[in-house]
Protein backbone atom coordinates (compact mmCIF):
# COMPACT_ATOMS: atom_id res chain seq x y z
CA UNK A 1 0.00 0.00 0.00
CA UNK A 2 0.89 3.19 -0.50
CA UNK A 3 1.25 6.33 2.32
CA UNK A 4 1.45 9.94 2.27
CA UNK A 5 3.60 11.11 5.03
CA UNK A 6 3.32 14.94 6.18
CA UNK A 7 5.42 16.31 8.51
CA UNK A 8 5.19 19.30 10.57
CA UNK A 9 7.17 22.25 12.27
CA UNK A 10 11.16 21.01 12.80
CA UNK A 11 10.46 17.34 11.61
CA UNK A 12 10.19 18.85 8.49
CA UNK A 13 13.68 19.69 9.12
CA UNK A 14 14.95 16.95 10.11
CA UNK A 15 13.57 14.56 7.14
CA UNK A 16 14.23 17.39 4.36
CA UNK A 17 10.72 17.82 3.28
CA UNK A 18 7.16 18.44 3.70
CA UNK A 19 6.00 15.64 2.51
CA UNK A 20 6.74 11.98 1.00
CA UNK A 21 4.61 9.01 -0.60
CA UNK A 22 6.58 5.99 0.95
CA UNK A 23 5.18 2.24 -0.08
CA UNK A 24 4.79 -0.22 2.67
CA UNK A 25 3.44 -3.32 3.76
CA UNK A 26 3.79 -2.65 7.19
CA UNK A 27 0.50 -3.25 9.83
CA UNK A 28 0.89 -0.96 12.58
CA UNK A 29 1.46 2.50 13.01
CA UNK A 30 4.26 1.37 15.88
CA UNK A 31 5.79 -0.42 12.78
CA UNK A 32 5.72 2.83 10.91
CA UNK A 33 7.47 4.89 13.36
CA UNK A 34 10.45 1.89 13.51
CA UNK A 35 10.69 1.86 9.83
CA UNK A 36 10.91 6.08 9.81
CA UNK A 37 13.54 6.11 13.06
CA UNK A 38 15.65 3.95 10.97
CA UNK A 39 15.25 6.23 7.97
CA UNK A 40 15.79 8.91 9.95
CA UNK A 41 17.44 8.55 13.52
CA UNK A 42 17.85 12.30 14.68
CA UNK A 43 13.85 11.58 14.98
CA UNK A 44 14.46 9.46 17.65
CA UNK A 45 15.95 12.29 19.99
CA UNK A 46 11.89 14.37 18.90
CA UNK A 47 8.84 13.99 20.21
CA UNK A 48 5.50 13.85 18.31
CA UNK A 49 2.11 12.43 17.98
CA UNK A 50 1.01 11.00 14.92
CA UNK A 51 -2.27 11.11 13.11
CA UNK A 52 -3.60 8.87 10.58
CA UNK A 53 -6.52 10.20 8.28
CA UNK A 54 -6.23 13.46 10.62
CA UNK A 55 -6.78 11.74 13.42
CA UNK A 56 -4.44 11.33 16.14
CA UNK A 57 -3.94 7.79 16.76
CA UNK A 58 -2.00 5.41 19.18
CA UNK A 59 1.17 3.09 18.24
CA UNK A 60 -1.21 -0.06 18.53
CA UNK A 61 -3.25 1.30 15.16
CA UNK A 62 -3.79 -0.44 12.55
CA UNK A 63 -1.83 0.98 9.08
CA UNK A 64 -4.74 2.27 6.42
CA UNK A 65 -3.82 3.21 3.12
CA UNK A 66 -4.18 6.83 3.83
CA UNK A 67 -2.45 9.92 5.01
CA UNK A 68 -0.02 10.30 7.73
CA UNK A 69 0.80 13.03 9.79
CA UNK A 70 3.78 14.14 12.53
CA UNK A 71 3.10 16.53 14.38
CA UNK A 72 5.28 17.88 17.23
CA UNK A 73 4.35 20.35 20.15
CA UNK A 74 5.14 23.81 19.47
CA UNK A 75 5.87 26.05 22.24
CA UNK A 76 6.61 29.59 20.47
CA UNK A 77 4.34 32.52 21.21
CA UNK B 1 -23.72 51.49 23.03
CA UNK B 2 -22.15 52.82 19.32
CA UNK B 3 -18.96 51.42 20.34
CA UNK B 4 -20.78 47.86 19.65
CA UNK B 5 -22.80 48.91 17.04
CA UNK B 6 -21.07 46.19 14.04
CA UNK B 7 -21.36 43.36 16.73
CA UNK B 8 -24.89 44.37 17.78
CA UNK B 9 -26.45 44.19 14.36
CA UNK B 10 -25.33 40.87 13.50
CA UNK B 11 -28.31 38.25 13.99
CA UNK B 12 -26.15 35.93 16.43
CA UNK B 13 -25.03 38.05 18.37
CA UNK B 14 -27.29 41.21 19.17
CA UNK B 15 -27.83 42.94 22.47
CA UNK B 16 -28.17 39.75 24.36
CA UNK B 17 -24.46 38.17 22.61
CA UNK B 18 -23.21 41.64 23.69
CA UNK B 19 -23.99 41.39 27.03
CA UNK B 20 -22.49 37.48 27.81
CA UNK B 21 -18.92 39.51 26.07
CA UNK B 22 -19.66 42.45 28.40
CA UNK B 23 -19.80 40.16 31.60
CA UNK B 24 -17.09 37.91 30.46
CA UNK B 25 -13.55 37.71 32.22
CA UNK B 26 -10.87 36.37 30.32
CA UNK B 27 -7.13 35.76 30.99
CA UNK B 28 -4.48 36.15 29.00
CA UNK B 29 -1.44 34.54 30.15
CA UNK B 30 2.27 36.34 28.22
CA UNK B 31 1.69 39.80 26.40
CA UNK B 32 3.87 38.62 23.78
CA UNK B 33 3.64 37.40 20.13
CA UNK B 34 0.28 35.68 20.36
CA UNK B 35 -1.40 38.12 23.88
CA UNK B 36 -0.95 41.16 21.65
CA UNK B 37 -3.08 40.01 19.27
CA UNK B 38 -5.40 38.19 21.50
CA UNK B 39 -6.04 41.01 23.92
CA UNK B 40 -6.01 43.70 21.12
CA UNK B 41 -9.27 42.08 20.04
CA UNK B 42 -10.82 40.63 23.19
CA UNK B 43 -10.84 44.29 24.82
CA UNK B 44 -11.75 45.83 21.27
CA UNK B 45 -14.86 43.65 20.93
CA UNK B 46 -15.92 44.55 25.16
CA UNK B 47 -14.49 41.94 27.18
CA UNK B 48 -16.10 42.84 30.63
CA UNK B 49 -12.77 42.05 32.66
CA UNK B 50 -9.39 41.21 31.45
CA UNK B 51 -6.32 40.17 32.98
CA UNK B 52 -3.12 40.18 31.50
CA UNK B 53 -0.05 37.94 33.39
CA UNK B 54 3.38 38.96 31.91
CA UNK B 55 6.76 39.11 34.03
CA UNK B 56 8.85 39.97 31.05
CA UNK B 57 9.48 44.21 29.88
CA UNK B 58 9.16 44.79 26.59
CA UNK B 59 12.73 44.49 23.89
CA UNK B 60 13.59 45.89 20.46
CA UNK B 61 13.51 42.54 19.20
CA UNK B 62 10.10 41.97 20.19
CA UNK B 63 8.34 44.58 17.73
CA UNK B 64 8.84 43.06 14.81
CA UNK B 65 5.29 40.90 16.19
CA UNK B 66 4.57 42.25 19.75
CA UNK B 67 2.16 44.83 18.38
CA UNK B 68 0.73 46.84 21.27
CA UNK B 69 4.01 47.81 22.45
CA UNK B 70 6.22 50.44 20.56
CA UNK B 71 9.86 52.55 21.13
CA UNK B 72 8.35 54.52 23.67
CA UNK B 73 7.95 51.13 26.04
CA UNK B 74 10.98 49.68 25.68
CA UNK B 75 12.14 48.12 29.28
CA UNK B 76 8.66 48.96 30.40
CA UNK B 77 6.80 45.66 31.80
CA UNK B 78 4.57 43.91 29.20
CA UNK B 79 1.65 43.29 31.50
CA UNK B 80 1.71 47.30 32.38
CA UNK B 81 2.27 48.49 29.21
CA UNK B 82 -0.35 46.85 27.80
CA UNK B 83 -2.49 48.03 29.82
CA UNK B 84 -1.84 51.48 29.47
CA UNK B 85 -2.61 50.90 25.38
CA UNK B 86 -5.48 48.86 26.04
CA UNK B 87 -6.94 51.14 28.43
CA UNK B 88 -6.86 53.94 25.20
CA UNK B 89 -8.65 51.20 22.88
CA UNK B 90 -11.66 50.53 25.67
CA UNK B 91 -11.45 52.35 28.81
CA UNK B 92 -15.06 51.35 28.99
CA UNK B 93 -13.61 47.74 30.62
CA UNK B 94 -11.61 46.39 33.19
CA UNK B 95 -8.15 45.44 32.95
CA UNK B 96 -5.84 43.61 35.52
CA UNK B 97 -2.50 43.66 34.95
CA UNK B 98 -0.15 41.24 36.98
CA UNK B 99 3.55 41.60 36.21
CA UNK B 100 4.60 38.27 37.54
CA UNK B 101 5.21 34.66 36.37
CA UNK B 102 2.57 32.38 36.43
CA UNK B 103 3.70 29.52 39.41
CA UNK B 104 2.71 26.81 41.05
CA UNK B 105 1.54 29.02 44.25
CA UNK B 106 -0.52 31.67 42.12
CA UNK B 107 -2.14 29.94 39.34
CA UNK B 108 -5.22 28.08 40.83
CA UNK B 109 -5.84 31.64 42.42
CA UNK B 110 -5.74 33.59 39.59
CA UNK B 111 -7.72 31.14 36.86
CA UNK B 112 -10.59 31.09 39.68
CA UNK B 113 -11.09 34.58 39.09
CA UNK B 114 -12.03 34.42 35.43
CA UNK B 115 -13.85 32.14 32.86
CA UNK B 116 -11.84 31.43 30.35
CA UNK B 117 -7.53 31.64 30.50
CA UNK B 118 -6.03 32.17 27.06
CA UNK B 119 -2.46 30.29 26.83
CA UNK B 120 0.28 32.80 24.88
CA UNK B 121 3.12 31.36 26.37
CA UNK B 122 7.09 30.80 25.10
CA UNK B 123 7.90 27.52 27.17
CA UNK B 124 6.54 23.96 27.56
CA UNK B 125 6.58 24.69 31.71
CA UNK B 126 4.11 27.22 31.75
CA UNK B 127 1.53 25.03 28.99
CA UNK B 128 1.57 21.90 31.41
CA UNK B 129 1.28 24.74 34.38
CA UNK B 130 -1.71 26.24 32.50
CA UNK B 131 -2.79 23.08 31.52
CA UNK B 132 -2.93 21.20 35.08
CA UNK B 133 -4.35 24.63 36.75
CA UNK B 134 -7.44 24.92 34.33
CA UNK B 135 -8.27 21.11 35.01
CA UNK B 136 -7.84 21.58 38.74
CA UNK B 137 -10.13 24.85 38.25
CA UNK B 138 -12.69 23.53 35.34
CA UNK B 139 -11.70 26.31 33.01
CA UNK B 140 -11.36 25.94 29.19
CA UNK B 141 -8.04 26.81 27.46
CA UNK B 142 -7.70 28.72 24.59
CA UNK B 143 -4.48 27.32 23.14
CA UNK B 144 -1.68 28.85 20.42
CA UNK B 145 1.51 27.79 19.42
CA UNK B 146 3.58 29.35 16.80
CA UNK B 147 7.34 27.60 15.38
CA UNK B 148 9.39 29.63 12.69
CA UNK B 149 6.15 29.61 9.85
CA UNK B 150 3.70 27.37 11.48
CA UNK B 151 1.18 27.62 14.12
CA UNK B 152 -1.26 25.43 16.33
CA UNK B 153 -4.74 26.60 17.75
CA UNK B 154 -7.01 24.01 19.91
CA UNK B 155 -9.52 24.73 22.60
CA UNK B 156 -8.46 22.18 25.70
CA UNK B 157 -10.57 21.13 28.74
CA UNK B 158 -13.90 22.69 27.31
CA UNK B 159 -16.89 21.00 28.49
CA UNK B 160 -14.87 18.18 29.48
CA UNK B 161 -13.35 17.75 26.75
CA UNK B 162 -10.11 16.59 25.71
CA UNK B 163 -6.83 18.62 27.61
CA UNK B 164 -3.18 19.55 26.39
CA UNK B 165 -1.80 16.61 27.97
CA UNK B 166 -4.49 14.18 25.85
CA UNK B 167 -2.23 15.34 22.75
CA UNK B 168 0.85 15.32 24.35
CA UNK B 169 1.27 13.47 27.62
CA UNK B 170 4.44 15.05 28.90
CA UNK B 171 6.66 18.14 27.91
CA UNK B 172 9.62 17.01 25.67
CA UNK B 173 13.21 16.75 26.07
CA UNK B 174 14.57 20.15 26.56
CA UNK B 175 16.36 20.62 23.99
CA UNK B 176 14.59 18.79 21.38
CA UNK B 177 12.20 21.87 20.06
CA UNK B 178 13.73 25.26 20.14
CA UNK B 179 11.50 28.63 20.43
CA UNK B 180 11.52 32.02 18.76
CA UNK B 181 14.10 33.54 20.53
CA UNK B 182 16.60 31.15 18.93
CA UNK B 183 15.11 30.42 15.80
CA UNK B 184 13.15 33.66 14.69
CA UNK B 185 9.90 33.33 13.75
CA UNK B 186 7.46 35.10 10.59
CA UNK B 187 6.09 38.04 12.67
CA UNK B 188 2.69 38.52 10.94
CA UNK B 189 2.07 34.35 12.01
CA UNK B 190 1.65 35.19 15.72
CA UNK B 191 -0.98 37.81 14.23
CA UNK B 192 -2.63 35.39 12.68
CA UNK B 193 -2.79 32.65 15.46
CA UNK B 194 -3.41 35.05 18.27
CA UNK B 195 -6.48 36.27 16.00
CA UNK B 196 -7.76 32.79 15.71
CA UNK B 197 -7.63 31.97 19.43
CA UNK B 198 -9.22 35.74 19.97
CA UNK B 199 -11.89 33.99 18.02
CA UNK B 200 -12.57 30.86 19.58
CA UNK B 201 -12.61 33.04 22.93
CA UNK B 202 -15.43 34.54 21.56
CA UNK B 203 -17.02 31.76 20.10
CA UNK B 204 -17.09 29.92 23.92
CA UNK B 205 -18.80 33.08 25.30
CA UNK B 206 -21.13 33.28 22.62
CA UNK B 207 -21.90 29.57 23.20
CA UNK B 208 -21.17 29.24 19.62
CA UNK B 209 -21.85 25.05 19.14
CA UNK B 210 -18.36 24.63 16.82
CA UNK B 211 -15.42 25.80 19.14
CA UNK B 212 -12.37 23.87 17.99
CA UNK B 213 -12.67 21.71 21.27
CA UNK B 214 -10.96 18.12 20.55
CA UNK B 215 -9.18 18.87 17.31
CA UNK B 216 -6.06 20.56 16.66
CA UNK B 217 -5.85 23.19 14.04
CA UNK B 218 -2.28 23.89 11.63
CA UNK B 219 -1.76 26.45 9.98
CA UNK B 220 1.72 27.38 7.45
CA UNK B 221 2.31 30.92 6.40
CA UNK B 222 4.62 29.50 3.76
CA UNK B 223 2.41 27.06 1.89
CA UNK B 224 -0.97 29.19 3.12
CA UNK B 225 -1.98 25.10 4.10
CA UNK B 226 -4.49 24.39 6.84
CA UNK B 227 -5.01 20.52 8.65
CA UNK B 228 -7.29 20.27 11.21
CA UNK B 229 -6.96 16.70 13.02
CA UNK B 230 -9.16 15.29 15.69
CA UNK B 231 -7.50 14.66 19.63
CA UNK B 232 -9.43 12.08 21.94
CA UNK B 233 -9.83 12.20 25.50
CA UNK B 234 -6.84 10.23 27.80
CA UNK B 235 -7.09 9.26 31.25
CA UNK B 236 -4.42 11.29 32.43
CA UNK B 237 -5.35 12.49 35.90
CA UNK B 238 -4.10 15.87 37.31
CA UNK B 239 -3.98 15.61 41.16
CA UNK B 240 -2.00 18.65 42.15
CA UNK B 241 0.21 21.16 40.79
CA UNK B 242 3.80 19.99 40.60
CA UNK B 243 7.34 21.64 39.29
CA UNK B 244 7.22 20.27 35.14
CA UNK B 245 9.71 18.92 34.66
CA UNK B 246 11.81 19.01 31.13
CA UNK B 247 13.54 15.66 29.37
CA UNK B 248 17.29 16.33 28.80
CA UNK B 249 18.72 14.04 26.36
CA UNK B 250 20.95 12.34 28.82
CA UNK B 251 19.54 12.78 32.27
CA UNK B 252 16.71 14.12 33.94
CA UNK B 253 16.97 17.82 35.77
CA UNK B 254 14.10 18.99 37.35
CA UNK B 255 13.81 23.40 36.98
CA UNK B 256 12.30 25.53 39.69
CA UNK B 257 11.55 29.07 40.02
CA UNK B 258 12.72 30.96 43.18
CA UNK B 259 8.89 31.41 44.22
CA UNK B 260 8.53 28.06 44.12
CA UNK B 261 11.14 27.00 45.41
CA UNK B 262 10.60 28.77 48.67
CA UNK B 263 7.77 26.83 48.97
CA UNK B 264 9.54 23.23 49.30
CA UNK B 265 9.73 22.08 52.92
CA UNK B 266 12.74 20.73 54.14
CA UNK B 267 15.00 21.81 51.40
CA UNK B 268 18.39 22.99 51.10
CA UNK B 269 19.81 25.74 48.74
CA UNK B 270 23.41 24.72 47.48
CA UNK B 271 25.08 27.45 45.73
CA UNK B 272 27.87 26.42 43.17
CA UNK B 273 29.65 29.64 42.79
CA UNK B 274 32.72 31.19 44.22
CA UNK B 275 32.75 32.65 47.12
CA UNK B 276 33.57 36.36 46.04
CA UNK B 277 30.78 36.35 43.15
CA UNK B 278 27.72 39.10 43.70
CA UNK B 279 24.75 39.70 44.17
CA UNK B 280 24.91 37.39 47.50
CA UNK B 281 22.19 35.13 48.11
CA UNK B 282 20.20 35.77 51.02
CA UNK B 283 18.32 32.10 51.11
CA UNK B 284 17.40 29.83 54.31
CA UNK B 285 19.18 26.74 54.57
CA UNK B 286 21.87 27.78 52.51
CA UNK B 287 25.41 26.86 51.94
CA UNK B 288 27.99 27.95 49.45
CA UNK B 289 29.97 25.05 47.67
CA UNK B 290 32.00 26.15 44.89
CA UNK B 291 31.77 23.85 41.63
CA UNK B 292 35.22 23.09 41.79
CA UNK B 293 35.51 21.84 44.85
CA UNK B 294 31.79 20.37 44.65
CA UNK B 295 33.11 16.40 44.50
CA UNK B 296 35.19 16.48 47.36
CA UNK B 297 33.13 18.25 50.06
CA UNK B 298 29.83 16.15 49.15
CA UNK B 299 29.67 14.81 52.11
CA UNK B 300 28.58 18.23 53.97
CA UNK B 301 25.01 18.05 51.99
CA UNK B 302 21.56 15.98 52.97
CA UNK B 303 20.05 13.18 50.72
CA UNK B 304 17.36 13.36 52.95
CA UNK B 305 16.84 17.10 52.10
CA UNK B 306 15.41 18.51 48.63
CA UNK B 307 18.40 20.32 47.51
CA UNK B 308 18.21 23.23 44.99
CA UNK B 309 21.10 23.72 43.57
CA UNK B 310 21.88 27.54 42.05
CA UNK B 311 24.74 29.74 40.26
CA UNK B 312 24.83 33.17 38.90
CA UNK B 313 22.47 32.29 35.52
CA UNK B 314 21.56 28.43 36.16
CA UNK B 315 24.27 27.02 34.09
CA UNK B 316 27.04 25.42 36.01
CA UNK B 317 24.19 24.62 38.85
CA UNK B 318 23.10 22.12 35.89
CA UNK B 319 26.68 21.06 36.03
CA UNK B 320 26.50 20.21 39.73
CA UNK B 321 22.94 18.58 39.51
CA UNK B 322 24.81 16.07 36.96
CA UNK B 323 27.75 15.38 39.22
CA UNK B 324 25.40 15.19 42.39
CA UNK B 325 22.86 12.81 40.88
CA UNK B 326 25.71 10.25 40.04
CA UNK B 327 26.30 10.01 43.89
CA UNK B 328 22.52 8.74 44.03
CA UNK B 329 20.92 12.44 45.01
CA UNK B 330 17.91 12.22 43.26
CA UNK B 331 15.90 15.32 44.94
CA UNK B 332 17.35 17.75 43.16
CA UNK B 333 15.87 21.18 41.28
CA UNK B 334 17.98 23.59 39.38
CA UNK B 335 17.32 27.21 40.46
CA UNK B 336 15.92 28.45 36.63
CA UNK B 337 18.21 31.37 35.36
CA UNK B 338 19.91 31.61 38.80
CA UNK B 339 20.91 34.51 41.29
CA UNK B 340 20.19 37.13 38.43
CA UNK B 341 16.81 35.53 37.60
CA UNK B 342 15.77 35.74 40.65
CA UNK B 343 16.97 38.73 42.42
CA UNK B 344 13.91 40.70 41.60
CA UNK B 345 11.47 38.67 43.41
CA UNK B 346 14.04 38.32 46.27
CA UNK B 347 14.30 41.86 46.60
CA UNK B 348 10.52 42.39 46.49
CA UNK B 349 10.05 39.88 49.36
CA UNK B 350 12.49 41.85 51.53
Amino acid sequence: MQLKIKYFGLLAEVTNCQEEYVNSSLSTVKDLLDMLHKKYPELKDKDFQIAQNNTIVALENKLKNTEIALLPPFSGG
Amino acid sequence: MSRYNRHIILEDIGVAGQKKITSAKVLVIGAGGLGCPVLQYLVAAGVGTIGIVDYDNVEESNLQRQVLFGTSTLGKNKALSAKERLTDLNPTIKINAYPERLTIKNAKEYFSEYDIIVDGTDNFESRYLINDASVLTNKPVVYGAIYKFEGQVAVFNYKEGPTYRCLFPSPPKESSIPNCSEVGVLGVLPGIIGTMQANEVLKIILDFKDVLSGKLFCFNAKTSQTSTFSISKSNYKVEELKPIESKNCNTEIKEIYIEDALQINNSQFLDVRELNEIPKADLPNYIQIPLRELSQSIHKLDKSKTIIVLCQTGIRSKTAIEQLQKQNFNNCFNLKGGIIASQNYLKEKI
